[in-house]
């Protein structure tokens, strides 16, 4: 590695080698795994179609799943998208306490929605009496959603290790992202005992509250980010941006055709 | 590492905010398509339309595919196309079509039995 590639590693700042990414290796791999990510959605998304088509029995989505709260959802994740570019928007103008704040935000919208979710599973599994065995449309509909669901869980951490880092390098980022799992978790069991939305809102609220007393608590002298080093918040904010494009198609071949 | 300038950062700003209402606009459009008695297929038309115009939004300027070098554009539309040419492998597996084009019976429980 030359003197130049060590200080630039040093500085967190990737070399640019390449004809093909000349901005960022980690923003190529990242869109490579998205690619690759796509791909697993499309074959469950081309399954479910192929499975509704050959059956004459299927239920008309709407008539079962609940279509303004998932609605609600979407425009949830919609918001939450533009926290995200916010977010970004703040550290390439050198606004510390703005990536914070908008961070913050989006991890409190990918929380709600997994507190939503967990409310809606629960009332089609425990008042509707749907089931992943039950039929064709309870296998194809949990699998989705579930797979979708794994994805925001995985992004709120990877964003919670994004704001932990964003206070205090790699230790801030492992206590924030762990704490925010905690909290997620906890947010999931406490929705998915009681039979309400609200319920889910308020846990995530104080849930994201948490994260975020946290990561404060962490704050080191020297922020990691600014407006020459983000490049790992944009390569975050590609893997967010992903989990709303994708829930689009969900919402729509899922609930709404 | 692209250094933006304060006009570039409040022109992406607008543009956020842009997308944000066009994305707003078209969820609730498509809520107002589901609900009206129209012919199945041109309802699922219209949404797949609704849903491909949002994803493409997204991805253009929330992923900045509309800024970015055009190799990381090709990857991006790769699941895209091997998606569609999946589900025209499937097609002549679909039941009802493939009975429709058979003029096959389907098979019953009786039948089984």
């Amino acid at each position: 590695m030359s003197q130049a590639a060590v200080a630039e590693h040093d500085l967190g700042i990737e070399p640019a080698e390449s004809p093909l990414t000349p901005e960022s290796w980690g923003k190529l791999g990242m869109w490579v795994f998205l690619a690759a990510d796509a791909m697993s959605f499309g074959g469950l998304l081309a399954g479910y179609g192929a499975l509704r088509y050959g059956d004459p029995t299927w239920p008309i989505p709407k008539t079962i799943l609940g279509i303004q709260l998932t609605a609600f959802m979407t425009f949830l994740l919609i918001c939450s998208s533009v926290t995200m570019v916010e977010a970004l928007a703040a550290i390439r103008a050198g606004d510390q306490a703005g990536l914070r704040k908008y961070l913050m935000l989006t991890i409190m919208g990918g929380m709600t929605f997994l507190g939503l979710q967990a409310f809606e599973w629960t009332k089609l599994l425990f008042i509707e009496g749907e089931s992943v065995a039950k039929n064709n449309f309870g296998a194809t509909f949990f699998i989705l959603t579930g797979f979708h669901g794994c994805h925001v869980f995985g992004g709120v951490t990877y964003l919670s290790a994004v704001l932990g880092r964003a206070v205090r390098g790699v230790a801030g980022a492992i206590v924030t992202a762990v704490v925010a799992v905690a909290c997620t978790f906890v947010l999931i069991v406490v929705t998915s005992h009681f039979v309400s939305g609200l319920v889910a809102v308020i846990a995530a609220a104080a849930g994201a509250g948490l994260v975020y007393l946290v990561s404060s608590a962490l704050a080191g002298p020297r922020p990691t980010y600014d407006a020459h080093n983000n490049n790992e918040v944009e390569i975050a904010a590609l893997y967010w941006h992903f989990v709303d494009l994708i829930w689009i198609l969900v919402f729509t071949f899922v609930y709404l055709i | 590492m692209t250094v933006h300038t304060p006009e570039q950062l409040a022109h992406e700003h607008r543009r956020y905010l842009q997308v944000f209402f066009w994305l707003a606009l078209l969820t609730a459009v498509e809520l107002a398509v589901v609900y009206p008695h129209i012919s199945t297929l041109a309802k699922g038309l219209m949404l797949v339309v609704l849903a491909a115009t949002k994803a493409t939004l997204v991805a253009l300027f929330y992923m900045h595919l509309a800024v970015e070098r055009r190799t990381l554009a090709y990857i991006a539309l790769t699941p895209a196309v091997l998606c569609v040419f999946l589900l025209f492998m499937l097609l002549p597996d679909l039941g009802a079509f493939t009975r429709a084009l058979t003029h096959a019976t389907p098979v019953t429980a009786e039948a089984h039995e």
